[in-house]
């Protein structure tokens, strides 16, 4: 914590957790895609499909899922933004369950380039958020770091090749995660590092064996 | 878990080296975030301008998401023109109540605020540093420094207890808000070290047990006039402690007081709308209106 965590951060109200945590989330969904957003279906569930009108927090992540800051004057506009884009979005209200947290939202997602990607995420209060689920994978990340995601199939030496590469390019690991379904199938690594990861080395990851996607997070 | 914080050892290494919490304060922030001393008061400056801004949407004739607020700081605007001479409060007050009346409202109509700190409690902090520092005459500079001051003592709240409504009522919210405007308000006016400590203190006794409960959830009732509440507490508390009265409990006791006050809220206090002013009937029905509606 420091002092502009508390005399901050500047953002467009009502709610951190239920518009500027939006608009993050919509960032992330975004980031994970990886290309811009052409189709959305976005389900809201908990407190976020109850009170979502009042808060904003579907202008909220549809300003994320185009890439705006939590602090862009547009929000309370960024529908015509979408319908300016020739993007889709829909809303719809959903129920993920007693143990999910009461402000989560789901995407799926569809980019310009024809891919598509679910991913679920919470605001967890005071604008911090949660990434918990890509494509069915059960993950979690809070976007405070940048951050490298890729897809790749659970052999041998796959990830040791990841953190190679970044290492060779003097980024360090802060936090890593694995997560797979099944021993040998897909598996998603979450790879949060201090320095950002840049093209170059996004370029070098995707191409290496096991490798089927890389992402990178850097949000601002 | 990290080491908590503590107000009071911060004051004594600002009254070891004689100088003001505002100066100790410049001086220690800038050194945990590896910035200059210019650097940190110029990003406290651009925050003031944002804040500057805030009011100004909030006086422009807004109404607010859920319908509940707008327009209330454009009422006293024109109560302070109309009646110049009729203020209950005075004219300084009362210009602190507008600020934090529209601030509010500007965060309720998705206008652009400092979460300060938070988004509900956004209007306080504005209210009391640019009423009294346009009473005063305070540099733009003296301002940013009331604002580090107010930052500092929001970080001990934060480290002890928290600013969170839904974790320790609006007391966390409005009643830190209100105490690190305490202690900007000391620091404007040149009180000492330990007089910023004392305001932020009695404020935050005021303002212990205050509950947390938004109708239909939203950050409009009770939470903009609440704001107002918080500024005149705030006032109240730096008034005292700049004429020497102290608080009779330590300032970190009093924080660990309302972290242990907010632990024991029930849930339906904290921001849930499941209790309070939320489930009046009133509340209710517009609860079931704007639900309905959307």
């Amino acid at each position: 914590m420091n002092i502009f965590d508390v005399i901050g951060p500047v953002m467009i109200g009502p709610s951190s957790s239920h518009t500027a945590g939006a608009v993050r989330l919509g960032n992330l969904a975004l980031a994970i895609l990886g290309e811009p957003v052409k189709e959305a279906v976005i389900g809201l569930h908990g407190s976020f499909a109850q009170t979502y009108k009042g808060h904003g927090t579907d202008l909220a992540l549809a300003a994320g899922l185009q890439g705006w800051a939590t602090d862009d004057a547009r929000i309370p506009k960024s529908f015509d933004a979408v319908r300016q884009a020739g993007i889709t979005i829909a809303f719809k209200i959903i129920n993920l369950g007693d143990l999910a947290h009461p402000n989560s939202v789901k995407f799926w997602l569809t980019g310009v380039n024809g891919h598509t990607r679910q991913v679920i995420g919470t605001s967890i209060g005071g604008g911090r958020v949660s990434v918990t689920n890509i494509d069915d994978f059960p993950v979690e990340f809070s976007g405070e770091f940048p951050a490298i995601i890729t897809m790749h199939n659970d052999r041998p030496g796959a990830i040791a090749l990841v953190t190679s590469i970044l290492s060779s390019h003097g980024v360090n690991v802060a936090q890593m995660r694995v997560f797979r379904k099944q021993k040998g199938g897909l598996a998603v690594m979450i790879v949060e590092t201090d320095q950002p990861v840049d093209d170059a080395e996004v370029e070098v990851i995707s191409k290496l064996p096991h490798i089927t996607s890389v992402r990178r997070i850097q949000l601002g | 878990m990290e080491e908590k914080l503590s107000l009071q050892e911060w004051i004594g290494l600002a009254e070891h080296k004689n100088i003001s919490f505002g100066d100790f304060c410049i001086e220690f922030q800038a050194r945990e975030l590896e910035i200059s001393q210019e650097e940190l008061l110029s990003r406290m400056e651009t925050l003031l301008q944002v804040m500057e801004q805030s009011v100004e949407i909030g006086l422009s004739g807004i109404k607010s998401m859920g319908g509940l607020v707008g327009g209330n700081g454009k009422l006293v605007e024109e109560y302070r023109r109309e009646h110049p001479r009729e203020s209950v409060v005075g004219t300084v007050m009362s210009k602190a109540i507008m600020i934090a009346l529209a601030v509010g409202e500007a965060n309720a109509s998705m206008g652009r605020i400092v979460a300060a700190p938070t988004a509900g409690a956004s209007g306080t902090l504005p209210a009391v540093l640019f009423s009294l520092s346009e009473a005063k005459g305070c540099s733009r500079s003296e301002i940013a420094k009331a604002l580090v001051v107010a930052g500092a003592i929001g970080m001990v709240i934060a480290s002890r207890a928290t600013l969170s409504g839904a974790a320790g009522g609006c007391q966390a919210e409005c009643g830190s808000a209100g105490a690190m405007a305490a202690g900007a308000a000391v620091e404007l006016y040149g009180g000492s070290p330990d007089q910023v400590g004392q305001a932020a203190a009695m404020t935050l006794k005021n303002m212990m047990g205050l509950v947390c409960d938004p109708v239909a959830g939203l950050v409009e009732v009770p939470c903009v006039k609440r704001n107002a509440g918080a500024v005149a507490t705030a006032m109240v508390a730096a008034e005292m402690a700049l004429a020497g009265i102290k608080s009779v409990i330590p300032v970190d006791e009093v924080i660990d007081v309302m972290a242990a006050v907010g632990n024991t809220m029930p849930c339906s206090l904290k921001e849930t709308a499941q209790g309070g002013i939320a489930v009046s009937p009133t509340g209710l029905a517009l609860a079931k209106e704007i639900f309905v509606s959307s």
